[in-house]
This record gives C-alpha cells, sequence and structure tokens, in this order.
C-alpha cells in the first residue's frame, strides 16, 4: 500500500484532491440526476403508501452512509494512534460533521417519511432509535475533537472515543432491538414488503451511488479546508 | 504493597477525609429520584410502572456528577504525571481510579435505590431487582465514565461534554437495567438480564481500561 | 563512563518544533543544568526524557541501551520533579511521601531521612493544604530524595524556596552526586553546584 503512505503526507493529499475532485463532482452530480429521476419520477408509488414512499431513496442511502461514516473515522482513528498519520486527523476532522449531517438526514426524512403513516413526527421504532443514538455519538466526537486549543490534543482524544464508539455501536443497537421488542412487538417500518421489487430496487442502488460519491466529494472538500486550516494556525503561531 | 493497591488505598484514604463529597452526590440521588413523581403526578401505578427508569436514570446522572473530579484532581495537582511514571501498567492504575469511583459511588447507590424504590412502590422482587442490576450496572457505568472524564481532561466546557459522551455509551446498561425490573413486574424473572449486564461489565473491563490509560498518555502529552 | 546519552532529540508540540536536535551526555556524579528563556522548551524537554512526551527523533539511552525499550524499567530510574507538587492537600506530609514511594513499588524506608534533609520533621503530620507553597515544594523536593533513584529530572527545582530551603537543595544534590546518581535541572536562577554543566537552550 505504498501508494496510500505516500497520500498520508497532507500537502500531497491536497494536491491530489484538488487534481480529482474537478471530474469527481460532476460525475456525482450526474449520477445524483439520473438516481433523483429513477426515485422521483420513473418509479411507481407504493399502493400502501403513495408518494412518500420516494423519502426512502434518500432515507435508507443516508443511513448506511451514515454507519460508513462512523467506520471511516474508526478507522482513521486507529491509523492516527497507531502510525500518526496527520492526514488521519485532519480526515477525522472534516469527516464526522459529513457523517453527522447524513445521519440528521437519515433522521429528518425517517421523521417526515412516518408522519403520514403513524401522524406523528416521530416514534421509537428501533432502527430511528439507534440512529439517533449514532447521530449523538458524532456530536461527541465533533464536539472533543474542538475542545482543545491544543488542535492535536483533540484529534487524538476524538481518536479513541471513535474507536470505543465503533466498538460499542454493535452492543447499542443489540440493546435497542431488545429494547424495541419488549415495548413495541411488531417493528413499524417496511421497506414495502417481505422482498424488494425490482423496480424500487434500482433507483434505491444509483441513490446509494450517488449519495456515496457526494460523501467522497464532501469529505474530499472538508479535508481541504481542515489542511488549510491547520496550516494558518501553524504560520499565526510562529508569527 | 503493589502500585495498585496503594492507589486504591490513597483514593478511598482521600474520600474518607472528606466524606461530603460523596454525601453531596447521594443526595441529589435522592432529590433527583423525588422530583419525577412531583412532575409525573402521584398516581400508584404509573410510579410503579415507570420506577425502574427513573431509578436507573437517577443513578446515571448522580454518577455522572462525581466523575468530572475522577481525574481532574490529580491533573491539577501534578499527581497525574507521577501516575503516568508509575513503573507498572497504567491500564491498572486506571482501574484502580475506576474501582475506587464504583466503591463510593455506584455502591452505595445500589444500596440507597431499593430504599427509594419503595416510595414508588415497587414489589420486594422489584426492589432485589432493582438493587442488584445496579450493583452489576454500575461498574460499567463507573468504566465508561472514566473513559469520557479521561477523555475531557483539560478541555473546555469539560463537564457538559463528559455527560454528552458518556451517556450514549451507558445506553446498553440502562436498558438491561431496567427492563430486568420490569420483567419483574410481569411475573418473570431477571436472571437472563443480571447475566447480560454482567457480560457488559466484562466487555467493559477488558476494553476500557486500556482506552482510559491511551487518553491518560495523551493528556500528559 | 557515559552513564546517560542524549542525541538529536527533536520535539514538535502543536506543530511548532520547540526542541531541536539536542544531544548531550551525563556521567555519574554529573548534573545537568538546563537554561534558556520561558518558552525555550526546558520542560518539554524533560518531559521528553521522562517519556512523558513523544519526541519525534532521537535517541535517550542508559547504559548503553534505548531507554524506550524497557519503560517501565526506566520509570524505576528516574525521580520526577515537575512545576507541580504532585502532593494531595489532603494528606499529611508523611503520608504522601510513604504513598508516593509505594505508588513506585519501592520501600518508605527512606522517607524519614528525606523528611529531615529538608526539616521537614516538625511538618510530618500536617495536612499539606495546611503548608505554604515553599513549604510544599520542600516536600515535593523530599519525595524525591525518599525516591531512591540513580536519575533526577527537575523542573524549576528552586521556585518558591527560601535560602536555608535552597541550602538544603544544594546539599541534597552534593550527596545524591557524590553516590554516584545523575541529575538534570531546568532552572532560571544558578544552582551553584560545584561542576554543574550547563546546556543552554535557545
Amino acid at each position: 500500500m505504498a501508494s496510500l503512505h505516500v497520500l498520508a503526507n497532507p500537502a500531497r493529499f491536497r494536491r491530489f484532491s484538488q487534481r480529482v475532485l474537478p471530474a469527481l463532482s460532476i460525475v456525482t452530480a450526474l449520477v445524483l440526476a439520473v438516481g433523483l429521476w429513477l426515485a422521483l419520477i420513473e418509479s411507481p408509488p407504493d399502493y400502501q403508501q403513495g408518494e412518500t414512499v420516494r423519502i426512502m431513496f434518500i432515507h435508507v442511502p443516508s443511513a448506511w452512509l451514515s454507519m460508513m461514516g462512523y467506520a471511516l473515522l474508526a478507522v482513521l482513528g486507529a491509523s492516527l494512534l497507531v502510525w500518526r498519520h496527520p492526514l488521519a486527523a485532519l480526515m477525522a476532522r472534516g469527516a464526522a460533521p459529513v457523517g453527522a449531517v447524513f445521519a440528521a438526514v437519515c433522521l429528518l426524512t425517517g421523521s417526515l417519511w412516518g408522519r403520514p403513516m403513524w401522524g406523528t413526527y416521530w416514534v421509537w421504532d428501533a432502527r430511528l432509535t439507534s440512529m439517533l443514538l449514532l447521530f449523538f455519538l458524532y456530536l461527541g466526537h465533533i464536539a472533543l475533537s474542538r475542545a482543545y486549543d491544543d488542535a492535536e490534543r483533540g484529534d487524538r482524544a476524538a481518536a479513541i472515543l471513535a474507536l470505543v464508539g465503533a466498538i460499542n455501536l454493535p452492543v447499542i443497537k443489540f440493546s435497542v432491538d431488545w429494547w424495541n421488542t419488549l415495548h413495541q412487538p411488531a417493528s413499524v417500518m417496511k421497506l414495502g414488503g417481505p422482498s424488494i421489487d425490482p423496480s424500487i430496487l434500482t433507483p434505491l442502488l444509483v441513490m446509494a451511488v450517488a449519495l456515496l460519491l457526494l460523501f467522497i466529494v464532501l469529505v474530499l472538500l472538508r479535508t481541504e479546508t481542515e489542511i488549510d486550516r491547520r496550516r494558518l494556525e501553524a504560520a499565526e503561531m510562529l508569527a | 504493597m503493589s502500585g495498585f493497591t496503594a492507589l486504591l488505598a490513597r483514593d478511598l484514604r482521600l474520600v474518607w477525609r472528606r466524606p461530603g463529597d460523596v454525601m453531596v452526590v447521594l443526595a441529589f440521588f435522592v432529590v433527583a429520584t423525588v422530583l419525577f413523581p412531583l412532575g409525573i403526578g402521584p398516581e400508584a401505578n404509573l410510579l410503579a410502572r415507570i420506577a425502574a427508569g427513573i431509578l436507573w436514570c437517577a443513578a446515571l446522572f448522580a454518577a455522572l456528577l462525581s466523575l468530572e473530579r475522577l481525574f481532574a484532581a490529580d491533573y491539577e495537582d501534578g499527581a497525574l504525571d507521577l501516575l503516568l511514571l508509575a513503573p507498572w501498567p497504567l491500564e491498572l492504575a486506571a482501574l484502580a481510579k475506576c474501582l475506587a469511583h464504583w466503591i463510593v459511588t455506584g455502591l452505595p447507590l445500589a444500596l440507597l435505590a431499593p430504599l427509594m424504590g419503595l416510595l414508588f412502590g415497587l414489589s420486594g422482587e422489584g426492589l432485589l431487582a432493582v438493587g442488584l442490576t445496579l450493583l452489576v450496572g454500575t461498574p460499567a457505568l463507573s468504566l465508561i465514565g472514566g473513559l469520557a472524564a479521561a477523555l475531557t481532561l483539560g478541555a473546555r466546557r469539560g463537564g457538559a461534554l463528559l455527560a454528552l459522551l458518556a451517556l450514549p455509551l451507558c445506553v446498553p446498561t440502562l436498558i438491561f437495567g431496567t427492563s430486568a425490573v420490569e420483567s419483574v413486574a410481569m411475573g418473570e424473572g431477571f436472571l437472563t438480564h443480571l447475566a447480560i449486564l454482567g457480560a457488559l461489565a466484562l466487555l467493559s473491563l477488558a476494553t476500557l481500561p486500556w482506552a482510559i490509560a491511551a487518553a491518560l498518555r495523551q493528556a500528559g502529552e | 563512563m557515559t552513564e546517560f546519552e542524549v542525541s538529536g532529540l527533536s520535539c514538535r508540540r502543536g506543530g511548532r518544533p520547540v526542541v531541536g536536535n539536542i544531544s548531550f551526555t551525563l556521567a555519574r556524579g554529573e548534573l545537568l543544568a538546563l537554561t534558556g528563556r520561558n518558552g525555550s522548551g526546558k520542560t518539554t524537554l524533560l518531559r521528553a526524557l521522562a517519556l512523558l512526551v513523544t519526541a519525534d527523533a532521537g535517541g535517550i539511552r542508559w547504559q548503553g541501551t534505548d531507554v524506550r525499550h524497557d519503560r517501565d524499567g526506566w520509570r524505576r530510574r528516574i525521580a520526577w520533579l515537575g512545576h507541580l507538587d504532585g502532593l494531595k492537600g489532603d494528606l499529611a506530609v508523611r503520608e504522601n511521601l510513604a504513598t508516593a514511594c509505594h505508588l513506585r513499588e519501592a520501600s518508605a524506608d527512606r522517607v524519614d531521612d528525606a523528611l529531615a534533609a529538608f526539616d521537614l520533621a516538625p511538618l510530618a503530620n500536617r495536612a499539606v493544604r495546611t503548608l505554604s507553597a515553599g513549604q510544599r515544594r520542600r516536600v515535593a523536593l523530599a519525595r524525591v530524595v525518599a525516591a531512591d533513584a540513580p536519575l533526577w529530572l527537575l523542573d524549576e527545582p528552586l521556585n518558591a524556596l527560601d535560602g536555608p530551603s535552597q541550602a538544603a537543595l544544594r546539599a541534597a544534590l552534593a550527596s545524591h552526586l557524590a553516590a554516584g546518581g545523575l541529575a538534570i535541572a531546568a532552572t532560571h536562577a544558578a544552582l551553584e553546584v560545584p561542576n554543574a554543566r550547563v546546556l543552554e537552550l535557545a
């Protein structure tokens, strides 16, 4: 993995990112356009839920990406603590808000999706509750990394938190599922039936890819920002 | 005398010299518990059903109150440097600190909570469930809280940040602790819940001392 | 005979280089005084020698072996005096010293001698929080003496000490060095110990 180690230098990464971003952004926009068209126009409305099922095309990929984002934070955390890659710290700082936003989008779309069905803006469904806790873990990571005047101290503390959080996430999910079955025998959210119809699967996967590309673009952009910010701070201190 | 024993004895002796610190935490637990019926209403059936949740949440908040000082005192007077320089594993030192915290906070809470449970009309077996689940569950809270305390040493807004970090990680323990009492109310046993709480405690024991030690080393850098 | 050798040690803090390429050797019976202005990296260098701070580059060797290969062994060999005293206010003076020895997993035999060296015997049973800053600094120094470690790492040991206490420190240093010990002290003021070498940090 020599090429990955080369990228671990923030300055080199920034040059790489600047070269890649324009093309990547265009591809992202295209895939997003295709995905949205498929989701909003092409695919049929659900016979039970009507048009609102279309929210699912954003809700489900957001859930996947927010979980992937936290796994990324854990990997970056491990790489910071073990190999002291400076880029790992900066990318974690950049990626955490992006993952948090996807978690928030998942919660909001879940709430909007549920309103017509349940009549309220929130139910304590197992998956939504787990996502809410994941959102809190993101908030903790973001707050901790920015709680110190010495930015590197914040980075390393957040890295430890990300690793502990990642180990705990399955435990949290397990306990919330248990809690939910205790108090609510039937799961409320269904994707649209026992088997997923291909007419729903294709738009879902296209949206998933589109949002993944968007995630990558946003993380690259934010990492560039963090690299610049760290350089500015270093320059200020020397001045 | 091993370093672990010396540290544990020192911390317990320090608490013994200032018992007020612990008393305040227990008093907070009592006041917080009593606040709920005042806020919700004295209907006996309702109170009996939500007793477990209230007792556990109040215990959680009370434990969090005392966690902020767990490492902060050593950080502020320079004793933390001496712990970092001790010639035996820092992970054991972290464990000794969390154990001391549990002895003066978790253990008294586990004994006090069933008494408060009387105010909520819990059955005898329910009271036993409250006491035992807190006894088995609070060690994990001390370890998780210890990690949050170590991570926030010297941070701005340390207290609130500590709660933000610790509470989501405490959710599994909270869920199984409270569901044990509800299980009793439904006429079933709570041994499974106790076993799961024990497993959670063991998981914390197997992972968190290393994380706490890593966080303490960061604080010394 | 070179007991202690540092080569090319560098440390960064907050991204800035704070300690740059420091090298020196120290033999038994020698004292090294670190001088320099505030912010010149004296404390960081001491903390790096104690392995409290991870250095970016360079080697630290004790009797030829890198100290990082046996960290616990290294910790047994050093006695530390930082900016802060490291004392517990609610414990008595003697309790503080005894606990400090037990936390190093060492016996507390030398506590009484250490108390006597700094004229602390009359204060032995007083809680540390009732002492003045100068008295607490003496207790901290007594802790170093009681530790029975070959290398002393001292950060501003003369701070807050009055005339008699400074003399007591010099006497303690002298007998430590005479017994074959080593010491590195960061200091503003002159230590006035014979044969002290000086390393100025820019």
